[in-house]
């Protein structure tokens, strides 16, 4: 009975461990979001420090707002143009390094020089980008000519299409490492012993693939699927730095939406706060959908940290 | 079978080498142009560094490209929000671990809940909120909310679940050490393995952080490393490309050096965020 209470005494003290997190996201992160959410019902903009509430204009407006709807389209185009090519390079790949039959030599620098990318800031990488494929200079444009893909130089940052596709190769470029890494990880972890029989049986590497690999990965890539379109529809720095959101706003993403209405120009708080809160029920609502979409359980498993 | 196989992994081996040279030549041009003038830059493409290093950091430091103070600011933020990040979110795993309080399971799902919450969609949020309180074109936001990282607590949770033992704890309170005492001396050594992989994202993430610092920061001296790109961007440095591959450069360099010195540690950590269970 005495060891019992003493227990119970000494439980209490988990609040004390606990609550720096819990005071600090209260504070900070719980407390900016409901914020946003109230102001989104306001008319705040400028200097002002006071608001008035108008209901639900700002989100009537947002949808008569051409520059927000081309945004949604440029943010899900970009990131399915970077997503499909990244996950299937980053399947292929795991299959690869983790195949008993291949054997592959040199996975450790393999690894190393594929995750590099994803560690560089990505201000500093979309700046180098943007010298890269400079227009006449650049070294790409010199490197097209020279070899006589373009007989002249071509001006990337002028092309829809190529900003674009620019941007998308960029995310590409620096996520399929981690995703290939995460898969890798995923892959190791299934019982050798499956493998085995499988082969015993004489099973080719593709129906292994298809039969085993695949099915007790899918978890795996649902979360990936998800951490990545989270991701996604945060997309900023990339896309900011290189472009702006040129040619004809055709780079311009939600996240620099909701930047430039904020912190440019007039200071339309109310209208990036509208934005912003359509953004999260989007988020929360393509989540949903996946998980109904795969009849699972959300995932309870994440990545370190970001 | 076995020509199929060899086939097969020749075209494996040439797939990844294409790979490393996407990883690497972005930043190879970038180290080789810094050493050039503008003039080579724009005549020629080269691999081959010239010797005009000096003379573009003489133009980038003569157009007040700051990249010491730059460097500095980064440094104290990434280090002190990495400090906060492992300390606190060790105690809160630890608190999670070793009592059974009411509401533990509650409490440790709506960490997990935080997670899935994109910390951008606050934004505006608190940008009115550090405005009220005087606290914008300050360090301070960027640093303290570091207090509070999901992702960290959830790591140190799975780590503390292998390896913490109730036994080692009830013996040091036998001995009459305080439940704090007993953190700070007994779990967070434990720890330390663990503790390294989340302060090396740590720092990381933060470094490279851009969009807060953007928003936040308005004096030039307390701009953030990666907020000092954007400057090469402008019209000054139009016309001096040698300097502006050097100032990006300067700002990858850092990162490059800890990554290819820490790389083992890394590449395992994005693993084992992955697929803990």
């Amino acid at each position: 009975m005495k060891s019992r209470s003493s227990k119970l005494n000494y439980d209490r003290y988990g609040y004390f461990f606990i609550a720096p997190f819990f005071i600090v996201f209260l504070v900070f992160g719980l407390y900016s979001m409901v914020y946003t959410f109230n102001l989104s019902f306001t008319d705040l903009k400028g200097w002002n420090r006071d608001y008035n509430y108008v209901g639900f204009k700002n989100f009537v407006d947002l949808f008569h707002n051409p520059l927000f709807m081309k945004s949604f389209y440029n943010t899900f185009i970009i990131w399915i143009m970077n997503f499909v090519p990244q996950i299937t390079l980053a399947i292929i790949l795991a299959a690869m390094f983790t195949n008993p039959r291949l054997k592959l030599r040199g996975q450790g620098i393999f690894k190393v020089l594929f995750y590099l990318p994803n560690i560089i800031t990505a201000a500093s990488v979309s700046v180098l980008f943007y010298v890269l494929f400079n227009h006449p200079t650049g070294p790409i444009n010199q490197l097209l000519v020279n070899f006589g893909i373009l007989e002249e130089p071509y001006n990337f940052f002028r092309d829809k299409l190529a900003s674009r596709s620019i941007v998308a190769f960029i995310q590409f470029w620096m996520w399929y490492g981690s995703n290939m890494l995460i898969l890798i990880a995923a892959m190791l972890g299934i019982s050798p012993s499956l493998y085995e029989s499988a082969m015993v049986d004489g099973a080719s590497n593709t129906k292994i693939f298809f039969k085993i690999t695949l099915p007790l990965i899918k978890p795996i890539l649902l979360y990936n699927l998800i951490t990545s379109l989270i991701g996604g529809t945060q997309m900023f720095d990339i896309p900011f730095l290189l472009l702006g959101g040129a040619p004809d706003y055709s780079t311009e993403t939600i996240a620099m939406f909701i930047y430039k209405q904020a912190f440019t120009g007039a200071n339309n708080y109310y209208i990036a706060s509208a934005a912003s809160v359509v953004l999260f029920l989007v988020v929360i609502l393509l989540s949903a959908i996946i998980f109904k979409f795969f009849h699972m359980e959300p995932e309870r498993k994440r990545k370190g940290v970001k | 079978m076995n020509n199929n196989l060899t086939a097969r992994s020749l075209f494996i081996y040439l797939l990844c080498l294409v790979l490393c040279a996407a990883s690497l030549m972005p930043f190879w041009i970038m180290i080789v142009n810094a050493t050039r003038s503008t003039e080579q830059i724009q005549q020629s493409f080269s691999l081959i560094p010239s010797h005009y290093l000096l003379t573009n950091w003489d133009v980038l430091v003569g157009k007040g490209f700051n990249v010491i103070t730059g460097f500095l600011n980064s440094a104290f933020i990434a280090f002190s929000s990495a400090l906060l990040t492992i300390y606190f979110s060790a105690m809160t795993a630890y608190g999670f671990v070793t009592y059974r309080f009411k509401g533990n399971r509650f409490l440790f799902a709506v960490v997990l809940g935080i997670i899935m919450i994109p910390g951008q969609l606050g934004m505006i949020g608190f940008y009115q909120f550090m405005l009220r309180l005087n606290l914008t074109d300050s360090f301070i936001p960027l640093i303290v909310p570091a207090i509070s990282t999901a992702t960290a607590v959830f790591f140190f949770k799975q780590y503390l679940d292998a390896t913490l033992q109730p036994e080692i704890i009830q013996a040091a309170r036998m001995d009459g050490a305080s439940e704090l005492a007993i953190f700070h001396r007994i779990n967070l050594p434990l720890m330390k393995p663990a503790l390294a992989t989340i302060a090396i994202f740590s720092v990381v993430g933060s470094w490279n952080n851009y969009l807060m610092p953007l928003i936040l920061i308005n004096s030039q001296e307390k701009y953030t490393l990666p907020m000092m790109v954007q400057l090469l961007k402008t019209d000054i440095y139009r016309t001096e490309l040698g300097s502006m591959y050097l100032g990006i450069m300067l700002t990858v360099l850092p990162l490059l050096i800890v990554y290819f010195s820490l790389s083992k540690y890394i590449i395992s950590g994005v693993a084992l965020g992955g697929v803990k269970e």
